[in-house]
């Protein structure tokens, strides 16, 4: 598991309160997660805030599982 | 009742707004802003406010993060314009300018200050309202529209945050003293003053209490409502 993506997870984890283990790659967060939608907002602050990036709304939009996250974060984060 | 919270008051120098300011000193409220079109406004009597100046009929050209670079626990959208004509003389500048302060103006505070809210789970939100939002008042198309447009605001956004702790409410004043009524003539004013069951203008402190109430923790699970502090004008 990439840096990156071991960061992602322990934020999912810590946001929304599920196991680790039960977070696949592809696990939609409000789908397989249990977010709402207002959580997916605030997983995207706290991403955010871990890589110091900006993600604007509509990149925002489109990440829905932790790959997507991590594929974002990869090409954009410092 | 409000010490260790932050207020910020969307047009502090007009009457309610600086009677909402005011309130919110009496009560312990530490760190107090406003924003204001001109600071030249600001009173001598208003220096514990931090105000910024703000043209909310062109906010879009503002960079809010610059303006507001600091948190809020209470949003007062407070500030409001009325450029009365009736429908047929009224001119699309007029509608325009209403509809951006009234309302649009809104849509940008919120996207500054509500993520913030929603990150510290907490946050009281009020907007000022009308009673002629809910009456209807011939020459006002433009600012009634820009009112009710606020009642549906206020409805949707309070069932979004809902579970963040944060609440969204407005207090629909009825006539109040204010400049807004000021400007009306002493036939105007005693029209009205039969209409009203208690025979009286309100004062802004009236509506100051009831924004206080709703950023109370009385009002912890009022969300999505309307407060009418009208005098008995309309009951609704």
């Amino acid at each position: 598991m990439s840096d990156i993506e071991e960061r992602v997870k322990k934020i999912v984890v810590e946001h929304l309160g599920v196991e680790e283990a039960k977070i696949q790659s592809d696990s939609k967060f409000i789908d397989d997660l249990g977010a709402d939608s207002l959580d997916t907002v605030e997983l995207v602050m706290a991403f955010e805030e871990e890589f110091g990036c900006e993600i604007p709304d509509d990149a925002a939009e489109k990440i829905v599982t932790l790959k997507d996250a991590v594929t974002y974060l990869t090409a954009n984060s410092n | 009742m409000f010490k260790d919270r932050k207020l910020l008051v969307t047009g502090g120098t007009g009457s309610i707004g600086s009677s909402i300011c005011n309130y919110f000193k009496n009560n312990g409220c530490e760190e107090i802003s406003s924003t204001t079109t001109n600071l030249n406004k600001v009173k001598p009597d208003q220096n514990y406010i931090k105000f910024k100046e703000l043209n909310l009929d062109n906010i879009e050209n503002s960079n809010l993060d610059e303006v507001f670079d600091f948190d809020i626990d209470f949003l007062i959208l407070n500030a409001g314009l009325n450029k009365d004509n009736i429908f047929l003389r009224m001119s699309s500048d007029d509608w325009n300018s209403v509809i951006n302060v009234n309302v649009n103006s809104s849509f940008h505070l919120l996207k500054h200050f509500v993520k913030k809210m929603v990150k510290r789970r907490f946050g009281r939100i009020v907007f000022i309202s009308s009673v002629v939002a809910y009456t209807g008042n011939p020459g006002q198309v433009n600012y009634t529209a820009s009112k009710s447009a606020i009642s549906g605001l206020v409805k949707s956004l309070a069932l979004e945050l809902s579970t963040r702790n944060i609440t969204v409410n407005s207090v629909a004043p009825g006539f109040i003293r204010s400049n807004m009524t000021n400007r009306l003539n002493d036939e105007q004013k005693n029209a009205i003053l039969e209409r009203i069951p208690m025979k009286k203008l309100g004062d802004p402190n009236d509506i100051a209490k009831a924004v206080g109430f709703l950023c109370s923790e009385n009002a912890d699970y009022i969300t999505g409502q309307t407060l009418h502090v009208n005098g008995g004008l309309a009951l609704i």
